[in-house]
């Protein structure tokens, strides 16, 4: 059938067109676009000087670099998980599966707290860790605990969909034809997994980078050190440097688009290697 | 497609398949389950009574009345406009449908301080609107309009993206056959579409619901944190716990851990139902749906 076809027999495009435009732009769009156009009254020398300063610069550089870190820590353990949720069976599965997405569902601000209590040095698991010489709570380290907490989700929701979707004869195959089960995993399976695997990884990172509930508890927030750029925002606005604040969310917003578009075009290619 | 493998000989070796379960669950132990118990524990450190007294303490009972009522504007809201887009970009093709369905993710992609941030901009005493409407006596920032306002913002593509695949999915001929034979608009809507997409829009509610009520950040930035006024639950634990008064904090806080729990435990329940939803819809033979009206 032709789409103009369509369209004489089905009602309501206009009407529900018109409602998510409207709705989009007054709810979306617009508060959006509030934030270049601040940006655009400052003059070009104090955008630049503001997200020049050292500190900007360094809490820019954390929020990457943890976020980075933490992506990574959960593209190799989050694959463990996926993998054994969507490979092996084993008694509460279910219970497991539906606990991975506990990051989702569960407040920043309880993670936050929750997690500066235990990696705390007093704390369950900060006390150990602390007698060997290990701090995480109020360092780097407790940013990076935090983020994990956070991403873990986006990996494994990513990656066992298509594990699940793996078409088993193939790897039949390459077994009867006497690849050891090593070898099959390496040369048929990962080659097949990357584009997610890639794709949840993206998400994590592109998530983490503008986190602010579960780390301003743990993170200590000293500038230099452990100010993450979010926190800045934060402090900026309670200075009424509405400017300051503007500029550096500028910076951070560009890069949030850089990374949905570049997760859309994994996504793309996740999509390909799946059904093509 | 679902469930584990059952084919012994595309497993891995015992040892390998061990270890990989082993780092799997401790991992999941370390981060999802410890946290988890804890909020429970922390919150019960002091008694049943500490705990009770915390929670129908004024401030936190008017932080749960606006955690409430933010959801219970928001949610609706975005509910009317989830499904408007669904019909919208799931049902028909035109230029710039792809371009429309990354814009409503981007809530999505913005840090929640920054999702918080442009409603200031917008709306407080500096901002491009928000000077005039101060001055006739609407206040949004730093009141209950900002904080219902970030709240749309950030629960905004839930129930959308999870209802365009499935207008997507079930495609127009079930409408096309209720419109020819002569059903209204209304009618077709009620009869024929919200059945098909009942459980996924149930689903995009628990989720927009969850994120609605957990906010922080966003609601942290538009709140001023006024106690008892414009305090919701996240930032009223926020509140205890800066206060040293932790016990009270993760009191307050097992309330949203509750919350997490019933979201988690909804949401594998209705995962299953769309789930067989659409293995019935992909193996829709004329004759079975024959038998089974």
């Amino acid at each position: 059938m032709t789409h103009a076809a369509r369209r004489r027999v089905l009602p309501g495009f206009g009407l529900t067109m018109g409602i998510t435009v409207l709705y989009l732009s007054l709810v979306v769009l617009i508060p959006l676009a509030t934030l270049p156009a601040t940006a655009f009254t400052m003059s070009w020398e104090a955008f630049r000087a503001t997200i020049s300063d050292p500190r900007v610069v360094a809490s820019y550089k954390l929020s990457l670099g943890a976020a980075f870190v933490a992506a990574a820590i959960n593209a190799v353990f989050g694959s463990l998980v996926a993998w054994t949720l969507a490979r092996y069976s084993f008694p509460g599965r279910r219970i497991v599966d539906a606990l991975i997405d506990l990051p989702f569902a569960l407040p920043t601000a309880v993670a936050g707290i929750v997690l500066t209590t235990l990696y705390a040095p007093s704390g369950w698991l900060g006390a150990p860790l602390a007698r060997h010489g290990i701090d995480v709570a109020f360092t780097r380290t407790g940013i990076i605990v935090a983020l994990v907490f956070i991403g873990l989700p986006f990996v494994v929701r990513t990656l066992q969909p298509v594990i699940e979707e793996l078409d088993p004869d193939v790897e039949e195959a390459a077994t009867s034809l006497g690849a050891r089960r090593m070898a099959v995993l390496w040369h048929v399976v990962l080659p097949n997994l990357l584009p997610a695997w890639l794709t949840g990884f993206a998400l994590a990172f592109a998530r983490a980078i503008g986190e602010y509930g579960s780390v301003v508890f743990i993170s200590g927030n000293m500038p230099m050190r452990t100010e993450i750029a979010p926190l800045l925002i934060m402090t900026k606005l309670e200075q009424y440097d509405y400017a300051g604040a503007t500029a550096i969310a500028l910076v951070m917003l560009l890069l949030s688009f850089a990374l949905l578009l570049a997760i859309n075009g994994l996504q793309a290619w996740t999509r390909r290697r799946v059904t093509g | 497609m679902s469930g584990p493998l059952k084919r012994g000989h595309l497993t891995e070796p015992a040892v390998v398949r061990r270890t990989i379960m082993a780092i799997a669950f401790v991992f999941i132990a370390l981060f999802l389950v410890v946290p988890l118990a804890a909020v429970f524990g922390e919150a019960f450190a002091k008694g049943w009574d500490a705990y009770r007294a915390a929670i129908v303490e004024p401030d936190a009972l008017a932080a749960l009345r606006l955690t409430l009522l933010a959801a219970a504007i928001a949610v609706p809201l975005n509910v009317v406009f989830g499904v408007a887009a669904g019909w919208a970009i799931g049902k028909f093709q035109f230029p710039g449908r792809h371009v429309l369905m990354t814009l409503i993710d981007l809530p999505f992609a913005v840090s929640p301080v920054i999702s918080g941030l442009v409603f200031v901009l917008l709306f407080g005493r500096r901002g491009w609107l928000g000077g005039w409407m101060i001055d006739h006596g609407m206040k949004v920032v730093f009141a209950v309009p900002g904080i219902i306002l970030a709240t749309i913002f950030v629960s905004f593509p839930f129930v959308a993206r999870e209802i365009i695949p499935i207008m997507e999915a079930t495609g127009t001929e079930e409408e096309e056959a209720a419109r020819v034979l002569g059903a209204g608009g209304l009618q077709m809507f009620r009869r024929v579409t919200l059945p098909n997409i009942k459980w996924g829009l149930l689903y995009g509610v628990i989720l927009a619901n969850a994120r609605a009520m957990g906010e922080f950040g966003a609601v942290s930035v538009v709140s001023g944190h006024i106690r008892g006024m414009t305090n919701t639950l996240p930032l009223h634990v926020e509140i205890l716990y800066n206060e040293y008064n932790a016990q009270a904090a993760f009191a307050v806080a097992s309330l949203l851990g509750c919350l997490a729990i019933v979201t988690l435990i909804l949401k594998a329940v209705l995962e299953r139902r769309v789930r067989a939803r659409a293995a019935v819809s992909e193996h829709d033979e004329p004759w079975e749906s024959k038998s089974a009206a």
